[in-house]
This record gives C-alpha cells, structure tokens and sequence, in this order.
C-alpha cells in the first residue's frame, strides 16, 4: 500500500506481504428516516507495528466512525458494513462477536476523548482495570491483576500508585483520569492501539505529557497507533502518516513531511491556511475555508469539497460539479482526491500557502528538491518577516 | 454614551486611552466542610490580586491552564461576579460595587461572548428575540425599530437576516457563535469579555469567527479580553497577552514580547507544550514538561504559586511571594529568577 511503501520493512517487504492493519474500502452506513448517512464512505489504508497514523477531519467527518468500525463497536443491526477490515490478517467484518470480544480490548484497545464518561463512576480505578485484564486472563488472581494495575498506572506517570488503584475516577484530574484511560487500553499489551481525541480536552501542558507518553509506550511496546484528531499540531508532533477525512472520504493520505509542505488538496491546504500558528507572526487576516461541512444526507454531486473549494474553475467542464475524483497517487506515497492535475496544483496550493509567510519558503522548497527528506527547513527571519508585516496591521 | 474625548484615535497602540482597569482585585468562592454542620473551610482563591489595564480598541489576551482563574476574572470585571476585594475602574471611574440602575448603565458599555453557542443560547427563543433582548433590557428602541435593528446585526455578523424566527437549533456551532457576537455588539459595547469563543468550533469554522471578531473591532474600536487556552489563536488576535497561574498573573507584556522573548519559566512550559503544525520544525523544539498538576486552590503553595511545578525552584521561592516587577517598558513579570528563553 502506498502509505506504508515508504517504509522499509525489512525481511517482510515482498509483494504479497499484508500489513498489521489493512482496512480496504470500507464503508459505515446508518440508516435513518431521513435517509441513509453515509459516515464512512470508501477508506482505505493500512498501518504497521511501530508506526503511528493521524487522522485528521472536522467533525463529522467520519473519522471516529471509522475508528469504531475496527473495534467492532458499532451495532451490526444498526450500522451497514461493507469492505474489509484486516488485523493480523483476520478479517474482523465477518468475525462472529465472541471472537470479537475477545480481541477488543487484547489485541486491540481504545482510548476514548472524554476520560470522564468512560470511566464508571461507581467502581474503583483498580477495579476497572483489574476487570480490564481479568477478562482477558480468566484463571488470573485478582492480586496478580491488581499488582499488573499498580505497575502500569505508575508507568503511565500517576505517582503513588498504590494509593491511587484504590480511589474512584472522580478523585483525578482530566489529565491522571487520561492516563487511567491509557493504562487500562495497555493492560493486555495491545498491539493496536486506537486514540480518539486523547488529548482534546486537555490542557496544553498535560496534552504534551500524555504525547509524550504515548510516544514512549509505543517505543517500548511497538504497538501500532492510529490517532484521531483535529489539531495539526499533535498531528505534526506524533504521526508518521496522515489521513485527512472530509465527508466521509479520503480526500488525502501520505506522509507526514509531504502532507505539511506539499499538500495535495484544497481542502488540506484549507486546513493549514487557516489555523493561526505559535510560531508565526500575524498575518492581517485568516483565510477561511468558506461555508459548513456538508450534511451527511444529502450530500454534494461531483467532488464533496465543491462548495467550499476556491479552485473549480481550474477545472474544466464544470468536472468538479459532476464527477468525484478519485483517490490517485500525485507522487509515490501520496495520494489525493482532486481533479487539478498535479503539475499546477503544487503551484496553486503554494501560492495559496505563500499568504501564511514563511510557509511558502519551505513548499517551494520542498517542491524543488523531492528527494532531500532530510534538509533543514529554510529558516525565516523573524525580525525582518515582522517588519514587512507589521504596517498592515491597523489597531 | 460617556465616552471622554480623551486622545484622538491614532495607529499606535500605545496612545489608545486606558479604558478598563482593575487593580489587586480579587474573588474568594467560600468553601464549608463535609457534614451536616456547615463550618466554613479555606476560600478557593479563584483570582488572588489581579491588576490588569485594557486600553480602548486593543484586545488583552489571557491565557492559562483550566482552574487557573481566567474566566473568573472575566466574569469578575463584568461584575457578573461580585469581586472580594480590589477595584474595578472603568473610564476612571470606579464601579467595583456599582449595583442597580449604575450596573444595567455599565452593562451597555460591557458585554459578554460565551464559549458553549448550546448553552449560552435560549432554546425557546427565536433569534430575533435573542439578539433584542439587550435593546429590550435597557429599553431602548433603536431607531427604525428592533427588528430592523436585528436584521442589520445579523448580517454583520454573516448571518441571513431571514432566518430572524429561527431557534437556535436550526444553526451550526459556527453560526450560533455569530448569533452570540451579534447580541454582544447590539448595544455598541465599548469592552467585550469573549470566553473561549472558539474553543468549541472546528478549525475552518474559528477562522471565520476570529476573523469577525476582527473586523467588528476594527470597525467599532471595540476592546476586547480574549480569555482562551489556545495559545496560537491568542497569538493571533491579541494585541497583549497576560498568563495566569492559580489566580495570579504570573507574566504580561505585549504579543510579540511575550511570544518572542518570554521571561517566566511558566510561560517557557505552557508554549514549549503547543505543537506546532509544521513536522520539521516540531522535531527540532524542546518541550519543557511539567510535573504533575495544579495545586488546589484552596490551599495554594506557600511563595510563589508555581514553584511546586517549577524546573528553576529553589528556597527563596517557598519563602517569599514574588511581586509583579516591571522589567522592561510594558513587560511585568512575577519571577525571582526571569530567565529569556525561546521556546516558540
């Protein structure tokens, strides 16, 4: 698969070889009474042991929808499934639920966005976690699980953990209930582990501990991650690869390098346009995309980014209005969905991207030399960039 | 409106006439012990000696960690909280304990954005009521009517002016945030405290709304305090930017200072932890973490607030409060050891 051929692996790099996860085509439809919404529309992509996947959409965008097709949370007589989910090369679509059950958790386990609502309010930290393990290792002693309990919550950094195993959820703070959460998704060492908006409703001092965490864990257990999120920040910090979801569809995929400085995609090009940055003096304005993302239900003829990209009449024969794109590969290892061929879209998008300063210098750079991976960033001046901008600025 | 004549409207910041200011202020919430005998227990010090200074047309940016007492001081200088102690002046006048016809006059001059565009909304109310409720409140009949007055607002605000019998329901979290700004600029404010106003919208939809924000601004030479955790966003919209820390200013100076030559050691932890959207660079930053997490507020450390969490704490901290010092023109900083440091 393209987004895992960048990376070598070794003796298993033969053709035919699957990856850790494959999820192919898959589509997640609910049937409402005001039509059917199609939350997951067609997504592909695969994901090694070791490797982190972001994947980045507005909400709505069907990225947890996605996430909680893999672990088989969504209800079969609700939801229609189609496509091919694949971990370890076991097709979990077909799997009866008693098997389900007995990898959800195991082999794979969820850290959910709100530690609050996740956790029992009612039952201890440790019994939640003791229950977490002991479901999975029946003939264990609930003193071995408990013991197992205090280890991983002190590796996740709570300190006194033998005290804390005994408190109730309510007794932590957002940031130790997070790593409550965490510890219970490692209690059985899973080998994949889903994160969906882990670190949203932190703040940024605990978001960067809980990354780091991560980061470390993954290190020490070669877990594969995928993680769902909104920020490009935490994208940027923590991913290998990148999938950006819009309505339900892949409209980008690759490398994390390549998705920052050659986005493919107005819609990612959007994204980057219009988040104010740390690191960036102002500009005078943000670019917004324009308009909401589209309902659900009803949505837009031809390419599902129509109403709101700025570039259709790049486009001949109103191509963009009648026909979706495609999910093709604009260069090895990336792929994007999008009817402006490749040459003028790398021109277009940095243009667009040369309004956010410094950015332009490191796309054209980058578009320049496709072979240098790893060159320093051109480095800006910063006094010289505030003084070009600063006159714009009227108080 | 009583606005003073005052400096004539210039570029330079510097020369705007301060408008709002508060001074030590503070605002104990009282605590009583467990049990069925109420005894009263040590107050959560929510904002403990607060000064800040908004001057006309600028926006303050405050930033800090959740508990850290950012909205409180928000609501504290509306006086939709009463303050325990300290002065809140505006216009040099001093309305720490104005009440009555005096509030509902100060309240013209000061309004408010919410964060949650569910909750801040009355389900029951159409727009159209929701935007006059302000004209109604102060019983002002604006001329050509409210509902003219209404339908202009709306769309300043980039909302269809049609939709003026439509609940709140009927519009996304964007649209609602605008339903928001429109009832906060109806009077034609001069300060507005916006609390975590983008917070809850998704990224392509807050660029919309700051952008409004902006241009309301600049149009009407509004002030704005833009309480918000997000350091990127307050980079962008704030002309100064004060951290807070369990009450108590730890830093203040104007944007670029602060973002570019920060002086206290929490302000190097809380921007060395925001990642930057940009791979390469991220790889090449330092990240300054923080050990464990914020200390009650009801029983703060003794000294310097931060020193329990500080990588540069030593003795004097635990023993003396650090006082807000003035180390350059405009930059105060509430640290025995200020240290430059680039952490962004």
């Amino acid at each position: 698969m393209s987004v895992t051929a960048t990376q070598p692996t070794g003796s298993a790099a033969n053709a035919d070889h699957e990856a850790f996860l494959e999820v192919d085509d898959l589509r997640v439809h609910f049937p409402t009474d005001d039509g059917v919404v199609k939350s997951v529309d067609g997504i592909t992509f695969s994901l090694e042991k070791g490797q982190t996947l972001g994947i980045v959409g507005e909400s709505g965008s069907g990225k947890s929808v996605t996430s909680q097709a893999v672990l088989g949370l969504h209800r079969r007589t609700n939801a229609k499934m189609s496509g091919r989910i694949a971990l370890d090369g076991q097709d979990l679509l077909t799997l009866p639920e008693a098997e389900m059950r007995h990898l959800r958790g195991n082999k794979m386990a969820m850290v959910f966005q709100d530690p609050l609502s996740a956790l029992h309010p009612y039952y201890t930290v440790g019994s939640q976690l003791i229950e977490a393990y002991r479901v999975h290792h029946k003939s264990t002693a609930k003193k071995v699980a408990k013991s197992r309990a205090v280890d991983l919550l002190g590796r996740v950094g709570i300190p006194n953990p033998k005290r804390r195993v005994d408190q109730y959820p309510h007794e932590f703070s957002g940031g130790m209930r997070q790593r409550v959460m965490i510890a219970m998704a490692l209690m059985n060492d899973p080998e994949l582990l889903i994160a969906d908006e882990p670190t949203t409703a932190l703040d940024v001092t605990v978001q960067a501990q809980i990354l780091d965490l991560m980061k470390d864990l993954q290190r020490e257990f070669g877990s594969a991650i995928i993680l769902i999120t909104h920020d490009l920040g935490v994208v940027a910090d923590i991913a290998d690869d990148v999938l950006v979801m819009y309505a339900g569809r892949c409209v980008e995929q690759g490398t994390v390098d390549d998705l920052f400085y050659q986005p493919q995609h107005p819609y990612t090009v959007g994204l980057l346009g219009s988040m104010p940055r740390l690191d960036q003096v102002r500009q005078t304005r943000l670019d917004p995309i324009p308009g909401n993302p589209p309902s659900l239900i009803n949505l837009p003829s031809g390419c599902k980014f129509n109403p709101r990209c700025p570039y259709t009449e790049l486009v001949p024969d109103r191509l963009c209005f009648t026909e979706e794109p495609a999910l093709a590969e604009a260069f090895p290892g990336h792929r994007s969905r999008c009817h402006i061929p490749p040459e003028e879209r790398s021109v277009v998008f940095a243009e667009a991207l040369s309004k956010r300063g410094d950015r332009a210098d490191s796309i054209k750079g980058a578009a320049d030399d496709r072979s240098r991976r790893t060159a320093e960033t051109t480095r800006r001046d910063d006094a010289d960039d505030r003084a070009v901008r600063e006159p714009e600025r009227g108080a | 409106m009583t606005t003073p004549t005052a400096a004539p409207e210039q570029s330079a910041t510097a020369d705007h006439p301060e408008i709002l200011r508060i001074t030590d202020l503070k605002k104990y919430f009282p605590q009583h012990k467990a049990g069925i005998i109420r005894r009263p227990d040590a107050p959560v010090k929510a904002v403990d000696g607060l000064s800040l200074m908004v001057r006309k047309g600028e926006t303050l940016g405050l930033v800090g960690e959740s508990g850290c007492g950012k909205s409180t001081a928000g609501r504290t200088l509306l006086k939709l909280l009463e303050p325990t102690g300290g002065t809140i002046e505006f216009q040099g006048e001093d309305v720490t304990h104005a009440s009555g016809s005096r509030l509902r006059a100060l309240r013209r001059e000061m309004q408010m954005i919410f964060q949650d565009p569910y909750g801040s909304l009355n389900p029951r109310h159409t727009i159209g009521k929701i935007v006059a409720a302000p004209f109604e409140i102060q019983g002002i009949t604006p001329p050509g009517g409210s509902r003219k007055a209404v339908q202009e607002l709306m769309a300043r605000v980039g909302l269809n002016p049609e939709h003026y019998n439509r609940y709140p329901h009927e519009f996304s979290g964007g649209q609602r945030q605008r339903i928001g700004v429109a009832r906060a600029i109806a009077l034609q404010p001069q300060v507005i405290v916006c609390d975590e106003p983008v917070s809850a919208l998704d990224v392509s939809i807050q660029a919309q709304v700051i952008n409004l924000l902006e241009d309301i601004q600049d149009e009407q030479q509004l002030a704005y305090v833009f309480i918000a955790h997000d350091l990127s966003v307050v980079r962008h919209i704030s002309d100064r930017v004060a951290v807070m820390y369990l009450g108590k200013l730890m830093e203040e100076a104007d944007r670029d200072t602060l973002y570019e030559h920060p002086l206290h050691p929490y302000t190097h932890a809380l921007m060395s932890a925001v990642p930057v959207p940009d791979p390469r660079r991220e790889a090449g930053r330092e990240r300054i973490l923080l050990q464990g997490d914020l200390p009650s507020p009801q029983n703060p450390p003794s000294g310097c607030v931060f020193r329990t969490r500080c990588p540069k704490a030593q003795q004097r901290c635990a023993d003396e409060i650090p006082l807000v010092r003035e180390l350059a023109p405009g930059h105060r900083v509430a640290c025995h050891f200020p240290e430059e440091r680039v952490v962004v």
